[in-house]
């Protein structure tokens, strides 16, 4: 017999996207397989190493633990989003590419989407700060040296485009949309 | 000339892609494909009874269902060994899919064929497997005292005893002024990359060819595996390499029984078919490393230099030899690191035991040896009272003794012998990098602070870039862009950038107009594979000799057309032209239109090049002894390895109350060589000095009686995060060349692991005064070592744990 399926709407990137998926589907499987969207690596399917982690609504979530028909309506940012609409890397993109900040490049994305998170919290964070921000995801090749120096540079990045937004008032960044809507502080909703 | 790319700290060309989330790992392909769930076996010995498949057969979206019973010809023979050895003399490897016994949990048993992983899963899970449990043999004291054995026919659980020596340590021993003697044993570890095991494979019918994506070390080695395993030959089936999310040496296993199954399974279903391995799978069904027991005999003079020394050693291969005796081959060999032992004579067993197979995982047998090495060292010093950086700087190979000869065999079967290095002067780094002759001062302060501090050492030789050889091919193209192609693979190493920076020297051309292509073996069918810290060595030589070949036929046609002699040419930017007369240049494209001679034209470039365009009408179009195009393709196949080495440090603290360990300064002393992109050497020492970390005083895999691992999954195999590596590796290097290849380049992927067990068992011995005789070590068995050491009054030197 075939497995129930259920009909969902996801907003993943700005895009709605309509899924009929079955209740047991992960979200990582329906964000990889479903929508094609692979840059959400799984790396171990239990919480832990982070690999899978996608923006809910603004917040960090491992999306090998969410269901898919749990996040119904849900806005939800992957790696494929960080970018600007104009194609340019983002912050911590360009961090990591500036620091050496991934080698293999798999537990990348989630060090991405959980730092990008981390700096829209705490925009300046010190080098302890740093760490703890990243201290829930796995990296095997890096030894983290260089992921540490990613966020603080990321964070350098992200203030020097803030003042830029804020001098040039050149609209449409999504480095200012992030930069308004930390000033509004973390309302934990907000589809835009 | 064009700014001098090699040595050039530039950013990764590989990075842009990953970071947009468009990296192309295994699962990221074949959305379309059949996926595949393995029924494993749950006991680590028994005999396979039954298996009933018929509560799997109702499930909506099963294709298929097979079990050794559908397997035929070379297909249903064991998997290959490898590498053998005349000393393996009872090699056992797995079949793809269990027949009769099972000898470790997580073994295939069956494998599901069906429309997604969940469904796959579904059935697998119905699927009756009735076992008849056998008695499991786990851990090394088991397999040596082999009152049970593994395979029936193995007596002593013993695949390969092996014995190397040069001199009679015995009687060097025997006849030294002082002896010790040492027991020292290290655990299980694995190198768990992020992404596991994972296979793509494609049949076309229509062309009867074989298409196999693979997350490998090795794309022509699985390539000749699944040929010969599938009866097709060599030319149909490529074997492509995805972006692939860490090594570490567990992928250079090849063919896995999920390799050649889902290969299979494609031709026979006619439909694209993919196994994805997850976490759980990759701890009980890919590959585990490191644990041996070690028995040391050395004697010394009163400076602490080695007069004998012989080691024995346990090493436990567990289920199967796939992958030979190269890990204890390794220990034997590289044991040595920088020092002359004098008389030298090592033995081991190889044993079987029903748990993981065990194959190289980065370091590959190194850090055991480096460990009992550098703790013996450590006992002789505190044995004389000395320093224990004189008891090393007194065994050092001196520089003007290389190149070295150990007089031993190493695991390529070429001799042990040193080409380059300068063990001294490393030294004398690291000691100033960490402040070693400072750290007395710095540990009464800590003392009066009723803090708790040790400084500890470790040295190694690295022999890297082992043979027979890798190829390179360099394509200039009629645009001016530079394609280039080697076989082995890549795995977050960086090989795009740092090829592409050896090409753009070579050739004189941009390096934005220089690509590079890794483990297609369409585009490069020859190689050996990606291990042993050898791609830069053995791949980076190639390829520059293979851009030289190119160089010299573009200076060769150019020099034609500028009417000017070859030695008075240049390349800069990818322009040809005259030195002292850049008015007469032609571009490298230019180069490449002239180099094939055409009868028809396509473009504005190629109307160049055709007949009545160019040449001399009395001569063939392509002269004797030429090609057609702007290639070059050549080999690099050393005599040797390189030996690369290396030095580190490590200041700890001990908790006084929970016995945890605390890294305050870690630093290492790296020689590989010129390095040709800095930023890489030193993330690679990073990813290293991390894992080392894990394997030192975190990873283990915790095998209960039964051969259940208990810790199978991240919650339990502590891997290290951000907290538990050091805040900063200090890195200073020592570029001594190798005379051994045109770069002058040492491997450096495995070093950063090597001294890991053995710094920090010298560093919280330090700190805690309790000789360490056993890694990892965990903050309860540091607990109970202070227990027993401050309860057993009898405890000596050379006391195991």
């Amino acid at each position: 017999m075939a497995e129930p399926t259920h009909a969902i709407r996801l907003h993943v990137n700005g895009v709605a996207y309509d899924l009929d998926v079955p209740a047991r589907r992960l979200l990582s499987d329906a964000l990889r397989h479903d929508l094609e969207l692979t840059g959400t690596h799984v790396g171990c399917e239990h919480g832990v190493c982070g690999a899978c982690t996608v923006l809910l609504d603004g917040e960090p979530v491992r999306s090998c633990l969410t269901l898919a028909v749990s996040v119904d309506g849900q806005e939800v940012t992957t790696v494929e989003g960080l970018a600007a609409d104009d194609g340019e890397l983002g912050p911590v993109q360009q961090a990591f590419k500036d620091c050496h900040g991934l080698q293999c490049g798999f537990c990348t994305p989630g060090f991405l989407t959980t730092i990008t998170a981390g700096l829209r919290d705490n925009p300046d964070p010190t080098r302890d700060e740093a760490r703890e921000m990243i201290a829930g995801n796995l990296c095997r090749c890096t030894g983290y040296q260089n992921i540490v120096a990613s966020v603080l540079r990321a964070a350098e990045l992200s203030a020097t485009a803030e003042r830029d937004a804020f001098a040039g008032q050149t609209g449409g960044s999504r480095q200012k949309r992030h930069a308004q809507r930390e000033r509004g502080g973390n309302d934990g909703g907000g589809t835009p | 000339m064009t700014t001098k790319m090699f040595g050039d700290p530039i950013p990764r060309v590989e990075d842009e892609r990953l970071l947009r989330g468009q990296g192309q790992y295994l699962d990221d392909l074949g959305n379309d494909a059949l996926e595949v769930a393995i029924v494993r076996s749950p006991h680590a010995h028994a005999r396979i009874v039954d298996i009933d498949v018929d509560p799997a057969l109702d499930v909506d979206g099963l294709v298929a269902i097979y079990t050794w019973d559908d397997l035929d010809g070379p297909l249903a023979e064991p998997l290959p060994l490898l590498i053998p050895h005349p000393t393996l003399t009872h090699s056992r490897t797995p079949y793809a899919l269990a027949k009769d016994e099972v000898n470790h949990v997580g073994e295939a048993v069956a494998m599901v064929v069906a429309t997604d992983r969940y469904v796959a899963e579904d059935a697998a899970s119905r699927i009756r497997v009735t076992y008849d449990p056998l008695p499991p043999v786990v851990g090394i004291a088991a397999a040596r005292a082999a009152t049970d054995l593994v395979h029936r026919d193995v007596p002593g659980n013993r695949a390969a005893r092996m014995r190397q020596s040069n001199g009679d340590a015995d009687a060097a021993i025997e006849a030294a002024p002082h002896r010790i003697s040492l027991d020292l044993d290290i655990e299980r570890s694995a190198s768990t990359p992020l992404e596991g095991r994972g296979v793509l494979a494609r049949w076309d019918t229509e062309s009867s060819r074989l298409r196999i994506w693979s997350s490998t070390q090795t794309s022509t080695g699985l390539r000749a595996a699944i040929a010969a395993r599938l009866e097709l030959s060599l030319g149909q089936v490529d074997v492509l390499t995805p972006d692939v999310g860490g090594g570490f040496g567990v992928k250079i296993v090849h063919p896995w029984p999920e390799e050649v199954l889902v290969a299979m399974a494609a031709r026979a279903l006619g439909r694209p078919v993919k196994f994805t391995e997850d976490r759980r799978e990759h701890f009980i069904a890919a590959a585990h490393e490191r644990a041996q027991q070690h028995h040391v005999e050395a004697g010394y003079d009163d400076e602490g230099r080695l007069l004998g020394l012989s080691v024995r050693f346990w090493h436990d291969n567990g289920a199967y030899t796939p992958y030979g005796l190269i890990v204890p081959i390794i220990t034997s060999t590289q044991l040595l690191g920088p020092y002359k032992p004098g008389a030298y004579t090592v033995e081991f067993e190889s044993l079987y035991t029903n748990t993981v197979l065990v194959t190289p995982y980065r370091g590959a047998g190194r850090p055991q040896g480096a460990y009992v090495m550098e703790r013996t060292l450590d006992a002789i010093a505190a044995e004389l009272g000395l320093d224990r950086t004189a008891v090393r700087e007194a065994n050092f190979i001196q520089p003007d003794e290389m190149p070295y000869d150990h007089g031993l065999i190493f695991q390529d079967g070429k001799p042990l012998r040193y080409d380059s290095g300068d063990f001294p002067a490393s030294l004398e780094k690291l000691k100033k990098l960490v402040g070693w002759d400072e750290f007395e001062a710095f540990r009464d302060q800590a003392r009066a602070e009723g803090r708790r501090v040790g400084i500890g050492i470790g040295c190694y030789v690295e022999g890297t870039g082992v043979g027979p050889y890798e190829g390179g091919h360099v394509h200039i193209e009629t645009t001016g862009k530079v394609k280039v192609a080697t076989g082995l693979t890549s795995q977050g190493q960086g090989h795009q950038t740092v090829f592409a920076q050896i090409v753009a020297d070579e050739l004189g051309v941009p390096i934005e107009d220089v690509e590079v292509v890794t483990g297609d073996t369409r585009r490069f069918p020859y190689a050996v594979g990606t291990f042993a810290s050898r791609a830069a060595v053995m791949s980076g030589s190639a390829i520059a000799l293979a851009a030289r070949r190119a160089r010299a036929k573009a200076l060769r046609i150019a020099a034609e057309a500028l009417e000017a002699s070859e030695d008075d040419l240049e390349i800069v930017d990818g322009i040809v032209q005259v030195r002292g007369a850049p008015d007469s240049r032609i571009a490298l494209g230019t180069v490449a239109v002239l180099s094939n001679p055409l009868r028809y034209a396509f473009d504005e470039a190629s109307k160049a090049a055709t007949q009545f365009a160019v040449g001399d009408p009395t001569k063939p179009p392509v002269p004797e002894g030429d090609e057609p195009g702007l290639e070059g393709r050549d080999y690099y196949s050393p005599n040797q390895s390189t030996f690369a080495n290396g030095m580190h440090a490590a200041i700890v603290e001990t908790d006084p109350d929970t016995a945890e360990v605390r890294i305050l300064r870690y630093c290492v002393v790296h020689d590989c060589g010129p390095m040709i992109n800095p930023r890489i050497v030193e993330g690679q020492i990073h990813g290293g000095v991390g894992q080392g970390v894990g394997g030192a005083l975190y990873e283990r895999m915790a095998y209960d009686e039964y051969g259940q691992l208990l810790n199978a999954s991240f919650m339990d195999f502590l891997m290290p995060y951000v907290t538990e590596v050091p805040e900063q590796i200090e890195i200073d290097h020592l570029e001594t060349p190798s005379p051994l290849n045109p770069l002058g380049i040492k491997g450096l992927g495995e070093a950063g692991i090597i001294p890991s067990s053995a710094v920090f068992a010298s560093a919280i011995e330090d700190a805690e005064g309790i000789p360490i005789r056993s890694m990892p070590i965990s903050p309860s068995e540091l607990f109970e070592l202070r227990r027993r050491h401050g309860t057993d009054a009898e405890r000596t030197e050379t006391g195991s744990t």
